[in-house]
């Protein structure tokens, strides 16, 4: 009897499971294990894959001009998840406090302007801010400035192009755990004689600490890798580890190279997720 | 005696934005060191009226004093009041000591001299030990003493308490209701205790005051709540009662003669009324007589409908030729009949008389169509 029950599952739930194994091993896991294998490959002098085992590669990302694009990197992944922490805070504030009518409105504002691709939006961008851009001609047009500045092609402008394109990813995770927030505990902390920055301080942050953390990891490894917004809006100033791997698969072609690259980007991101998870973080809520 | 009032709301109105009038020309005083209850349904606005004493609501008009002193301008952290949340609303992210010490944080106190007086709290509610968890490791009973213990520290002369037992089970709750009675007379604070649990209400409190749809009905002493009833809400909403319908015939000094469907009756009362006033009777169940023979005078003849035993007492149920119901409680093991014919009458004294709610009605109508 049992065994006739088992037997009557066994086919149902290969049926739902197979196709998503199937999907994971072809669109994932392979294409993951081929990346790490040629990372320690070699190429010849028509740059053709050679396979034969060296660590040439992993040697090569210890150059210095290497190890100065992952400083500037780093340097505008933090610069862009804290200004994204700082402008999308309050705007998730203002959003979990508000009626829920206007909530959506709100809510939808964010979420519409990624409807478009980001590759467009990035070059609008470009064209908004260019020196004959719509910015620098009002603020010639209104005598503001004398001569267009420079808005473009420096790190500021990959930094604004990384913040727009992943403010919701802060907003979503800050907007979840504000909302969670008891309001009752606000209460009781002025009513044992708290002001709104102590309350601010000693209950909101910390206990909306974990959506700070994974908003912040679901910024911060992006901006490792969004290559099209340093080369539109940096025009090559500002590389970042996503234009180095870029670069190796496209001009540069040396796969193996940018294999190895890939895999430094996959390890800093297991890492992060790592230490996300050491400190409490929710897997859920980076919709893992 | 003469008792100094600590709070004191004075025509107080709250109507929230949208018209929703929540609590109507309230006027009480609240003396100090007593424990006064607002008792009522709920939305009968006693949690916004105790809402608005710590701060967390605006008063739409009329005035909160505290100690003499209004309190309209000062927020809820400038008021030396403080609550008791029906959540409990402990700070989850902080250990035991935290909670009870972020008052005393708060107004910079000498760390020594919080770790004392943490330390006296605790052994207050009884959580001595509990310092390092948190409040996700403590039951419902011991978190509401941590609240307890969070919102005394700071010495408040007035401990609000939102339906603070509303979350834990029956057996927990009256310990805790024996627990808060005895700390409350140990520390001699002011204590305003909302509730809608009226057995929680008479066993706890100096004064109750009744409240029904925002309207402040009685306040009083638990006996003279169910014993006086002054409104016909106060007496349906405490204790069982019955009711009887009537207008009043004629008034010989503190006699009156009431005009009831099944016939006249005589009443006392100390209160004023006036001929033709709409009246009703409120009799308490235990508190009506019963004969199974034919009697003289005053008695309202029925049958036994049924009886319900209760454990410690026997309700039985006489329905009289109107169909009007009468409820009877007796202990449990006195002899009541169980089938039959009854004549059912009251003493005088036991009838409570009080003008009846359709007279507001009537007055309120009177008001808008003749003047």
């Amino acid at each position: 009897m049992t065994k006739q029950k088992f037997k009557s599952n066994t086919l149902p739930s290969l049926v739902m499971i197979g196709p998503v194994v199937l999907w994971l091993a072809f669109f994932i896991v392979i294409p993951l294990l081929y990346v790490a294998v040629m990372s320690f490959c070699g190429i010849d002098e028509q740059y053709n894959i050679v396979f034969r085992f060296t660590a040439d590669n992993y040697k090569r990302l210890f150059n210095a001009n290497y190890v100065q694009i992952y400083a500037q990197s780093l340097t505008i992944a933090a610069l862009t998840t804290i200004i994204c922490i700082v402008l999308a805070y309050p705007f998730s504030f203002f959003i979990a406090r508000t009626l829920s009518k206007k909530k959506a409105i709100l809510y939808m504002l964010v979420i519409i302007p990624f409807w478009t691709n980001s590759l467009i939006r990035i070059y609008g961008w470009r064209t908004f801010l260019g020196t004959n851009g719509w910015l620098n001609n009002r603020l010639l047009d209104f005598g503001l400035i004398s001569s267009p500045i420079d808005f473009l092609f420096k790190p500021s402008a990959t930094v604004l192009g990384m913040v727009y394109s992943l403010f919701p990813y802060m907003v979503l995770p800050l907007y979840t755990a504000i909302e969670k927030l008891d309001k009752s505990l606000l209460e009781a902390s002025a009513d044992l004689g708290a002001k709104g920055v102590s309350t601010f301080f000693r209950i909101i942050l910390p206990l909306t600490a974990s959506g700070i953390f994974s908003g912040s990891i679901m910024v911060f490894i992006p901006s490792l890798g969004y290559f099209f917004v340093s080369d539109i809006l940096g025009g090559g100033n500002s590389d970042i580890i996503g234009n180095l791997i870029e670069r190796q698969f496209q001009s540069g072609n040396n796969w193996p190279l940018g294999a190895a690259l890939s895999m430094v980007l996959i390890i800093i991101t297991l890492l992060l997720v790592k230490l996300y998870q050491k400190c409490g973080g929710d897997m859920e809520s980076l919709g893992v | 005696m003469d008792k100094k009032v600590i709070v004191s709301l004075k025509n107080v109105n709250k109507i929230y934005d949208g018209g929703n009038h929540v609590v109507k020309n309230l006027d009480l005083d609240v003396y100090e060191g007593e424990f006064l209850t607002l008792l009522g349904s709920s939305g009968c606005g006693k949690t916004t009226t105790l809402r608005m004493i710590a701060g967390f609501e605006e008063v739409t008009s009329g005035t909160i004093t505290v100690e003499g002193e209004s309190i309209a301008e000062k927020e809820p952290y400038e008021r030396n009041v403080n609550t008791v949340f029906q959540s409990y609303a402990l700070f989850p992210h902080m250990t035991i000591y935290d909670n009870i010490a972020y008052g005393l944080k708060m107004k910079k106190t000498d760390k020594k001299e919080i770790a004392k007086r943490v330390s006296e709290m605790l052994d207050l509610v009884q959580l001595g030990g509990f310092e390092n968890r948190y409040p996700s490791q403590l039951s419902g009973g011991q978190k509401q003493r941590v609240a307890i213990a969070r919102a005394l520290i700071n010495q408040p002369r007035v401990l609000l308490l939102d339906e603070p037992l509303g979350a834990l089970d029956l057996k927990l709750r009256k310990q805790m209701q024996l627990e808060l009675k005895r700390l409350q007379r140990k520390l001699n604070i002011t204590f305003i205790y909302v509730t809608h649990d009226q057995e929680e209400a008479l066993s706890m409190s100096d004064r109750v005051a009744i409240m029904n749809n925002g309207i402040l009905e009685q306040v009083d002493i638990p006996e003279k709540i169910y014993e006086e009833p002054q409104t016909q809400f106060v007496a349906t909403f405490i204790g069982e009662t019955n009711i009887f319908e009537g207008c009043v015939n004629s008034i010989k000094g503190k006699d009156i003669d009431i005009m009831l469907e099944t016939g006249y009756v005589t009443a006392r009362s100390e209160n004023t009324f006036n001929q033709n006033d709409m009246v009703v009777i409120s009799i308490r169940p235990e508190r009506i007589k019963y004969s199974e023979q034919p009697k003289t005078g005053f008695a309202l003849k029925g049958i036994i409908k049924e009886q319900v035993y209760v454990g410690s007492v026997l309700k039985t149920i006489i329905v009289l030729p109107n169909g009007h119901e009468i409820k009877i409680e007796r202990l449990a093991g006195q002899k009541i009949p169980v089938s039959g014919d009854v004549y059912v009458y009251w003493d005088i004294d036991d009838a409570k008389l009080i003008q009846s709610e359709s007279n507001r009605i009537f007055n309120a109508l009177n008001n808008i169509m003749f003047t």
